[in-house]
């Protein structure tokens, strides 16, 4: 097991902002704050004006932790409690399932669900749930 | 211009995800282990990003156009199919496994931590084979019509 604390008010600060850029975005561009749609768009460029504001989110997302580190003293803590094996079958499956399923956390589960789309809703209430299973069969019955 | 405050909106989204925790593999996974190291701090995440976007996007969405574009660019269909459900139970699956989600590990690039480079790099190469599964069957379909 690997204890983590309990964060809550980091974790509603932190949701916050990510609810702030997500409007912010919306009100200026016009589009949805998805990780999976903003990386997709990056790796086949449809035309510069849209593959250079994708980057220029990227760039900022990589810029957070600097800023973090510069306003706390401390770099955002990122523990990794699973093999390098699990982090490239985890990573790839990923790949695969945002892809067909058109979203992920951000996308479906803030920008969607903020707008009551049914596609969102039932996607993340799916992910949610595969997720959950995955964490209780890999921890619990493999005991790993 | 418009480039620069579009990085803002990223390092806003880039913060927001670092303190929030969704960047830490080790607190999603104790999210998710409701019978063992439960940590339920992830509830707040999707809290806090859902009051703000939900009520945000009531005001942004009843203008005719956003600020610098000419239109919304929102997702319209409202239909369920198989690709949606596979797709993010299989999503859940690789969340589950490695802990990271695509929102969590961009930002954790800037870590510089080297298991956040073999992720993206897992993802990255997962999404060119789903594109390239999904342009297949595009294709398949196509010669079949």
């Amino acid at each position: 097991m690997f204890e983590t604390a309990f964060t809550p008010f980091q974790s509603l600060g932190g949701g916050a902002l990510i609810g702030l850029a997500a409007v912010l975005l919306m009100a200026t561009l016009g589009r949805v704050m998805g990780a999976t749609g903003i990386l997709a768009g990056l790796l086949q460029p449809a035309s510069l004006p849209d593959w250079s504001w994708r980057a220029a989110v990227l760039a900022g997302m990589i810029s957070g932790p600097a800023i973090v580190l510069v306003l706390t003293g401390q770099m955002p803590a990122v523990q990794v409690p699973v093999s390098t094996t699990m982090l490239v079958i985890g990573g790839f499956i990923v790949g695969i399932g945002v892809t067909f399923g058109a979203g992920c956390t951000s996308g479906h589960g803030v920008c969607g669900m903020a707008r009551l789309s049914p596609r969102s809703i039932v996607a993340t209430l799916n992910f949610m749930i595969t997720t959950g299973l995955t964490v209780y069969v890999i921890r619990h019955i493999l005991g790993a | 211009m418009r480039l620069i405050l579009t990085y803002f909106i990223g390092l806003i989204f880039g913060v927001g995800i670092s303190i929030s925790g969704m960047a830490n593999p080790a607190k999603v996974i104790n999210f998710f282990d409701v019978a063992g190291s439960w940590d339920p701090s992830l509830a707040f995440v999707m809290g806090g990003a859902l009051i703000v976007t939900f009520i945000g996007y009531r005001f942004v969405l009843k203008r005719p156009a956003p600020i610098l574009s000419a239109s919304f660019q929102l997702p319209n269909r409202r239909d369920l199919d198989l690709p949606l459900i596979s797709g993010s139970a299989l999503f859940g699956i690789g969340w589950g496994i490695a802990g990271f989600c695509p929102g969590g590990a961009l930002p954790a690039l800037g870590t510089g931590q080297p298991e956040v480079f073999i992720f993206v790099a897992a993802l990255i190469a997962g999404i060119f084979s789903a594109k390239l599964m999904q342009a297949t069957r595009a294709r398949r379909a196509g010669a079949q019509a």
